[in-house]
């Protein structure tokens, strides 16, 4: 077999239609990365696959309306910078927000551990009372589930989003051009960073918080600087910004170009980051946007996003290609060139 | 970061890359390789050998020590995460590795307790902390990590942590070196020596490989300017003619490594007659087990290790990629029966492999360019 066949032959199977073989589910299929893909595209997509669906956006866009629900398990619930309540609230938000939808409601629903102490649930429920007043929201239906000790880890918390599509709002999976300038809201790798710390197993410590917060004031910025030239959003929770720059390749068929040195990371997730061996890129973040934005309206949308609450420091991080389509190279900052790809499952740390 | 961005410098970079070009002659081949997992990890993230002239290739070695470990070694280890009572730890990225019938991730959600550690010490920790249960420590690696596990074992022993063993897959660097220059089809020019084993082991026993096969080393350390420099000093030796072990992490590796950790692991270890080495075979005198005085301590002696052998199919050819005999895609089952999704060899194991680089970034590195 020579070079080229041997490339065409991965190529053809990689083309093939995903099938989930899997014979039980491991933890890789909830971490974002190739697992998680392979079972959305493999199990649920080909039963539940309307258009809606298949667009694979934030949110489910029906006529005018944007709806999306997600989980919360989040090990510890309280973490600096945030909490499991604070997060339903946001997750869900932000899910609507990038869609190019104003959240106008959002569902509730509680699965509590036997044994859950009265004042964490007391501090939990302030805690989304106060995020869902400062997102403009209101929760409008709610229901609870109390289960036996140790068949759920304190709290699990569901919400799910109804949002009104904002009518300067054009966004879709698909639309990437060549060309397009690829914007982040802010410093990367936060939230997980903090989460991992906050669980104590690795005897660190460093001055990092969660950057929870609501992302319509962002969104909001960015349609009226950019209206149409706006392409397409995403919210780079888990499976970071490497995972929401692979999805958005892949579903536009275009390769993308990232210059390391200019997203923008704190000191202090860079130095966690490098002793625990994962790269910023993958860490979740749950206040952080990526947007694509024709060239045109690039520098208009990014001094609008920087106006934000908490996108001070948004930077126009790198640029949609042509070949090789759905490929993310990153242009270290060492100067060198490399594919930055999905995970293939949780980031694990490396032995040496 | 200080200290570390000092060698990550962009602009030293482009100084030394246009060095190399300037030293390797037009026409002439260089394969280059790099022994240790550590360096083709540097070399992938921050694009290394994008820098570099096409004529001069760096070969991923058998330094990965996660990569290395036999098929049926890691069924054993399932096993023993099977045993009711066990909890069974290991090192994050070996839990990803397949075996002859899934990994150690799958055997934690089939209900196992398998989990994931940093250093051997939190494993002994988890030991203090659960009398009633019984912990194996699922040992990895080269000289680097060896001494860490010696000294657990040391203190488990004068602390008489009963409840404690160690399943030990520790491997040493110089007998599948030796391995792969033995073989008469060989088409690499000189090696990246490993920094951190020899920070243990230090320079001296590498001195073989100038001395008896003629090749020129280089002990690098695990920036990117450290392995741009290593490359251009072994580029250096080969086109003055020089062969020699130079120290290119002096910073770190002393000529004589640390006798305090070699004594250490004299005490805890020895060698095993022969090991198995994923797509390498069996290698003599490679593989170190818990000596006589800790053999309390030993989970093989301690368990019922089924020994399971899952033979390497005839057809994978690591051993040839690693000689760079061979590129990936002429290997018989790349890409076929050899997947990155369901490996056969230690080069389809680690993302970072010859064999998995090449499956999943072979078009990007064909074309190499983006427009």
């Amino acid at each position: 077999m020579r070079e080229h066949e041997a490339l065409a032959l991965i190529e053809r199977v990689r083309a093939r239609p995903a099938k989930f073989k899997d014979t039980q589910i491991t933890m890789a299929h909830g971490a974002g990365g190739k697992a998680t893909q392979t079972l959305v595209a493999g199990l649920f997509l080909p039963a539940f696959g309307g258009q809606a669906l298949r667009e694979l956006g934030d949110a489910g866009v029906v006529e005018d309306l944007a709806l999306t629900t997600d989980s919360f398990v989040v090990k510890p619930i309280r973490f600096p910078g945030g909490s499991i309540g604070e997060l339903a609230v946001n997750g869900t938000v932000n899910d609507l927000a990038v869609a190019g939808a104003r959240p106008l409601a959002l569902t509730l629903s509680f699965v509590l551990e036997e044994g859950l102490s009265a004042d964490d649930l007391r501090a939990e429920v302030e805690a989304i009372a106060a995020a869902a007043a400062a997102a403009g929201v209101e929760i409008v239906a709610g229901d609870t589930k109390v289960v036996e000790r140790g068949s759920c880890d304190s709290m699990y918390v569901t919400t799910t989003g109804l949002g009104r599509l904002d009518p300067r709002a054009t966004l879709s999976t698909g639309s990437l051009k060549p060309g397009d300038k690829i914007l982040v809201s802010g410093p990367i790798g936060e939230h997980g960073t903090a989460v991992m710390l906050a669980r104590g197993e690795f005897e660190l410590e460093a001055p990092v918080e969660s950057d929870t917060r609501s992302l319509w004031p962002a969104v909001d910025a960015l349609l009226d600087a950019a209206g149409p030239s706006l392409r397409c959003l995403r919210d780079a929770t888990r499976g970071g910004v490497a995972s929401a720059l692979n999805e958005l390749a892949q579903a536009s068929s275009v390769a993308m170009v990232v210059r390391e040195a200019a997203v923008p990371v704190r000191p202090p997730v860079v130095g966690a980051c490098e002793i625990l061996g994962i790269d910023p890129m993958y860490v979740a973040n749950e206040g952080v946007l990526v947007a694509f934005v024709a060239p045109e309206a690039a520098a208009d949308a990014l001094a609008a996003l920087a106006s934000a609450p908490g996108c001070e420091a948004a930077a126009e991080i790198g640029e949609v290609k042509t070949e090789p389509p759905g490929m993310v190279l990153v242009e270290t900052a060492f100067g060198g060139r490399r594919v930055m790809d999905l995970l293939v499952g949780d980031p694990l740390p490396r032995i040496c | 970061m200080k200290y570390v961005d000092e060698y990550r410098d962009a602009e030293l970079g482009r100084v030394l890359a246009g060095e190399i070009v300037a030293t390797v002659e037009p026409g002439r081949e260089y394969k280059i390789m790099e022994v240790c997992g550590g360096h083709t990890h540097t070399i992938y993230k921050y694009g290394v050998d994008d820098l570099l002239p096409a004529n001069v290739e760096l070969v991923h070695g058998p330094g990965c020590p996660v990569c290395v470990i036999p098929m049926g070694r890691v069924d054993d280890a399932i096993a023993v995460a099977h045993i009711p009572g066990v909890i069974f730890t290991c090192f994050g990225d070996m839990m990803r590795v397949p075996g002859g019938s899934g990994t150690l991730l799958d055997a934690k959600a089939r209900g196992a307790d398998v989990r994931m550690v940093y250093s051997p010490l939190d494993a002994l920790r988890i030991a203090r902390e659960n009398p009633d249960r019984e912990v194996v420590f699922f040992a990895v690696g080269f000289e680097t990590t060896a001494p860490s596990t010696a000294l657990t074992l040391k203190r488990a022993k004068a602390e008489g942590t009963r409840n404690f063993s160690c399943f030990s897959n520790h491997v040493t660097i110089v007998p599948p070196l030796r391995a792969l220059l033995e073989s008469p089809d060989l088409r690499l020019d000189g090696f990246i020596g490993p920094g951190h084993v020899s920070t243990v082991v230090g320079a001296r026993p590498f001195e073989f490989i100038p001395a008896d096969y003629g090749k020129p080393v280089v002990i690098s350390g695990f920036e990117p300017l450290d392995l741009l420099q290593s490359v251009y000093m072994v580029l250096r030796q080969l086109v003055e003619g020089r062969c020699e072990v130079e120290n290119q992490y002096a910073r770190v590796v002393p000529a004589d490594g640390n006798p305090a950790a070699l004594r250490v692991l004299e005490e805890v270890f020895e060698l095993r007659p022969h090991f198995e080495w994923r797509g390498l075979g069996f290698i003599s005198h490679s593989g170190l087990k818990l000596s006589e005085a800790y053999a309390e301590l030993d989970a093989e002696l301690r368990f019922e290790i089924p020994g399971v052998r899952v033979a390497d199919p005839k057809a994978c050819q690591c051993g040839e990629v690693l000689k760079g005999v061979i590129k990936p895609w002429e290997c018989k089952v790349f890409g076929t029966a050899c997947t990155p999704e369901r490996p056969i060899g230690t080069c389809m194991v680690s993302s970072e492999g010859a064999c998995a680089a090449y499956y999943n970034y072979g078009r990007f590195a064909r074309e190499r360019e983006v427009v």
